[in-house]
């Protein structure tokens, strides 16, 4: 096998290191805000408020806030630190599968922070904001010609939001034929994402499941088993949350058009085949893009995303407003649902503009060749892995062709003592964030791993040495390197069940005292 | 291209091992017939410099807060935003990590998590809050699910104060839930009857201040009312930086408060991303959405944040769940605490004190100017004017001579027989010279 990253130390069971570098200089404990600022203290100068008589009313407050400030080099200080602590992409292989940590390009930061973007108000007057109006045309006519659809709706906040608004545009749809009384069942597989079943449910749908095949795809025919008179849509993500593209999707959109219902596509893996395939071709409704996982926006550590929703033909006139309206020679923004079909606002504003900015900048930058290329590359990608864990780790479905994240089991740690769970923890102690772990619920102790087209094959390769050493030494029973795991993480294992018991989530002083 | 690092002998190596020959055939699972034959019609991979130069043009034909003067609110404020509050969003650590799964190797980000979330209940005068939620929009109808849930009622009662866009979210949201929403007429001058139209139907009263005109309202009466007939108050913010100066809505009984967070320490960005922020009870705390950081130990004993509670949400729950929110503005949140720990109570404090004096200035200065009246009572930073005429074209007018000067209501409310008024809000950016300008384009554009 290749060296090993030079930051692990052996493990010796008689030590433990206290960080993760071994290298106490850099990785220091640090306080909350609250047990180091002080009330008076502030990293801001501003000068006197004029003196004027106040139009407050009776409502100034008169109690103290309890807020602590620091000075600017402290506050620095303070969140250098606590950054030390995370793991992220530009560190290391983040192969979370279903997530997507692919590269994020700094120059995307720094023209989302052109001023003629970053400083412009919503409801500053159209005509001073013709710029970006016109970069969000832009996106949208890329989206379009991504997935072959012919409306998007950009408010959509994130890829649940998303969800929510192609829901609706489909609801809207069936109230608008008149059958919202009869049609209010929402078919979905067990593998989707939980955000699916939360968003029917949201929009009081009863949920049905559709079971999968042993192969692991939803088959046409079970499709259409489960359908009926009241079925007003099918959720279905392609590629599957197995990673696994659902091969008979023409087959189940025709299936559910037939039953007078909705195809919703969850868009989550559209990383995998954007330009290499168009998602309106298998005959879907709505699906939303999640611009922080195919096109490369930063997650932030849980945010912000950004969820716009291509429609068909048939949801189009349902989209939320505000939409842009492209007039002879410019755009305008509309913001008035009346007199359109529109379902109504899904958010105060226009949506994520600073994500908007982002993804065209990484389409532009890629064409539309080197999109392809960016989805051949992570399919590639999670094939390699699979192909080279094979033989030590086991598949749910088989070894099959997998697209851009490939899905393990745990039946090959079965009568090892080692879970899952521990086998994950002890990737920390290499170097290494886990992968996606128990999700989907359809495979036990499921491990799905996504790569990216972003790694170099030397990445890919030290990262498979150490899975190999990893699975080797758990099957040898050598559980000691695994159940006190992590051990060079800045945290050991944090005891879930105690935060859950009794919830402490914001610092108070008598609790400190 | 420069971002992917698989030359083509390394994708040869790679499919060898595969035990393929292309990587067409490793999409053999999808129909054929679906698979593209040809490129798309897209344009050519560009250079960096190009990328940069495409939106350089498209940059300049737009007027950015910082190159007029700007008294444009009505939901998103123009603050400035300390250096370093974009520098440390910017660690690769915190920008490029993905929500906190991992405990132990998330440190980082749990912990700024739990101090955010702590500096919102305090602001909010609430026992607890939660890691953000998109906006203050879509935080304010999730109080509403929320409400819904601990009332087992599903009538919502909203006042003509509160912003236009955010009721819509909330009726959007409740006709397609099939929840009921009675909406108050527009209450410019905050007048309205709210107490009245509160009965046991009701599962949630949710009322803004300062409100959408500016106005400061006094939430005490409102949440006995709410009390007595076992509804929950919802309190809803703009702009919170006027919690640095104002009663927090804690402190005047409510429920839930929700609100927009992009004032302090996010950029307008036309709209988005912005942070909500949700605060409630902690006997709430079972119902409420989004992500929760809480403080645990690790198998050393020392002392360790996690995410927790997470039997209420959509990866666990699935249908049952208490939102299907998953991603929320975990960054936006760290530019959010970052700033507020470098204000710090005193530093807040003052800035709220500037922002009040600057928009009585401009107040000031209108009492001279005929044709136009300023409805407020009260107002922290933001304040309506009736003007003689349109107050749409008004403001086309006064950006032709180069002043962004607020948000017509008809923009807001199109059909509300609003059009003659005017919402105009100051904060600490405004200078001197910016009112003299704001007052002589008014009386040219008059």
């Amino acid at each position: 096998m290749l060296d090993r990253p030079a930051m692990v130390e052996p493990l010796d069971d008689d030590k433990t290191p206290a960080t993760f570098t071994g290298n106490r200089g850099l990785d220091q404990e640090e306080s909350l805000i609250f047990e180091i600022g002080r009330l008076d203290a502030t990293g801001v100068d501003i000068d006197d408020p004029a003196p004027v008589a106040t139009r407050l009313g009776a409502l100034e407050r008169t109690a103290p806030i309890g807020l602590p400030g620091l000075t600017e080099p402290e506050t620095m200080r303070h969140y250098v630190r606590l950054s030390r602590k995370n793991y992220s992409i530009d560190a290391g292989l983040y192969p979370l599968g279903s997530c997507t940590m692919k590269h994020n390009p700094r120059s995307n930061e720094k023209i989302a922070r052109y001023e003629g973007f970053a400083d412009l108000h919503p409801l500053q007057p159209q005509s001073t904001a013709k710029g970006a109006l016109e970069l969000m045309q832009a996106l949208a006519d890329w989206l379009m010609t991504l997935t072959n659809m012919q409306a998007v709706a950009l408010s959509p906040k994130a890829g649940a939001h998303g969800e929510l608004c192609g829901m609706m545009a489909i609801k809207s749809a069936i109230a608008a034929k008149g059958e919202s009384a009869t049609r209010n069942v929402v078919l979905i597989p067990q593998s989707a994402h939980g955000t699916n079943p939360a968003t029917a449910a949201l929009l009081g749908f009863s949920v049905r499941v559709v079971p999968a095949a042993p192969d692991g795809t939803v088959r046409a025919q079970a499709v259409r088993e489960a359908l009926g008179p009241e079925v007003a849509a099918i959720m279905l993500t392609n590629p599957n949350t197995c990673g696994l593209f659902e091969r008979e999707i023409v087959d189940i959109a025709d299936a559910i058009h037939e039953a007078g219902g909705y195809f919703y596509c969850d868009g989550a893996n559209f990383n995998a085949i954007a330009g290499v395939a168009r998602p309106g071709d298998f005959g879907i409704d709505a699906m939303h893009i999640n611009l922080h996982k195919t096109f490369s926006t930063p997650h932030g550590g849980g945010g912000p995303g950004a969820g716009p929703v291509v429609l068909s033909e048939r949801l189009a006139p349902f989209a939320p407003v505000p939409f842009i309206r492209r007039n002879s020679d410019s755009f305008e923004l509309v913001e008035d649902a009346e007199r359109t079909q529109s379902f109504g606002r899904l958010t105060a504003f226009h949506g994520q503009m600073g994500m908007f900015v982002r993804a065209l900048a990484y389409m532009l930058a890629h064409g539309g060749d080197g999109l392809a290329q960016a989805s051949k590359d992570a399919v590639l990608a999670a094939n390699y892995v699979r192909a080279s864990l094979r033989d030590v780790m086991t598949q749910p479905f088989g070894d099959r062709i997998c697209m851009h994240e490939v899905l393990f089991d745990d039946a090959w740690l079965r009568g090892t003592g080692v879970t899952t769970l521990d086998f994950a923890k002890a990737m920390i102690d290499e170097g290494y964030h886990p992968m996606t772990i128990y999700f989907p619920l359809v495979a036990h102790g499921a491990m799905l791993i996504e790569p990216t087209e972003s790694e170099s094959k030397a990445s890919l390769d030290l990262f498979i040495a150490t899975l190999r050493d990893l699975a080797q030494s758990a099957k040898a029973g050598e559980v000691a390197r695994f159940t006190p795991a992590p051990r060079l993480a800045p945290r050991r294992r944090v005891d879930e069940a105690l935060a859950a018991r009794k919830p402490v989530l914001r610092w108070t002083a008598s609790a400190a005292a | 291209m420069r971002y992917h690092p698989l030359s083509e002998a390394d994708r040869s190596a790679m499919l060898a091992t595969i035990g393929v020959p292309s990587v067409e055939a490793l999409y053999a699972d999808a129909p054929a017939e679906t698979l593209l034959k040809a490129s798309l019609d897209l344009p050519k991979g560009k250079s960096e410099l190009d990328v940069e130069r495409f939106f350089a043009k498209l940059a300049e034909r737009n007027v950015p807060a910082s190159r007029a003067p700007f008294f444009v609110g009505a939901g998103a404020y123009k603050h400035h935003i300390p250096a370093s509050v974009d520098h440390l969003i910017q660690r690769s650590e915190f920008l490029t990590s993905y929500t906190p799964y991992q405990p132990e190797i998330s440190q980082g980000t749990l912990q700024y998590l739990f101090e955010f979330q702590t500096q919102v209940a305090l602001l909010t005068g609430m026992e607890v809050a939660n890691a953000s939620m998109y906006d203050g929009s879509t935080a304010t109808a999730e109080a509403a699910l929320m409400a819904h849930r601990i009332t087992k009622r599903r009538k919502a009662l909203l006042s003509g104060g509160l912003h236009p866009h955010y009721a819509e979210v909330v009726r959007t949201i409740s006709r397609l839930a099939e929840d009921e929403v009675e909406t108050m007429g527009p209450d410019v001058g905050a007048v309205e009857e709210l107490i009245a139209r509160i009965d046991d139907t009701l599962s949630c009263v949710v009322v803004q201040t300062p409100d959408v005109f500016g106005n400061l309202r006094d939430l005490t009466k409102i949440a006995e009312a709410c009390h007595k007939n076992g509804a929950l108050l919802i309190a809803v913010f703009t702009e919170a930086v006027s919690l640095g100066l104002i009663k927090s809505p804690g402190a005047m009984g409510a429920d839930i408060v929700v609100g927009e967070g992009q004032s302090i320490g996010n950029a307008l960005n036309f709209g988005g991303p912005y942070v909500g922020l949700f605060a409630t009870r902690h006997e709430f705390l079972r119902q409420t959405p989004g992500r929760l950081a809480g403080e645990s130990v690790d198998a050393d004993g020392r002392r360790s944040y996690v995410l927790t509670l997470s039997t209420r949400e959509q990866h666990i729950r699935r249908d049952k769940a208490t939102s299907n929110i998953c991603t929320n503005s975990g960054l936006c949140a760290l530019a959010f605490t970052i700033h507020l720990t470098l204000l710090g109570e005193a530093g807040l404090t003052r800035l709220a004190r500037v922002n009040h004096a600057n928009a009585v200035l401009l107040a000031q200065m209108l009492a001279d100017v005929p044709k136009v009246e300023i409805l407020n009572e009260s107002f922290f930073n933001e304040f309506t004017l009736r003007i003689d005429g349109d107050a749409a074209a008004l403001v086309e007018k006064m950006a032709a001579r180069g002043v962004l000067a607020g948000v017509p209501v008809s923009r807001l409310l199109p059909r509300a027989g609003l059009d003659d008024l005017l919402i105009v809000a100051s904060t600490e950016v405004n200078t001197d010279e910016d009112r003299d300008a704001f007052v002589a384009a008014l009386k040219e554009s008059l």
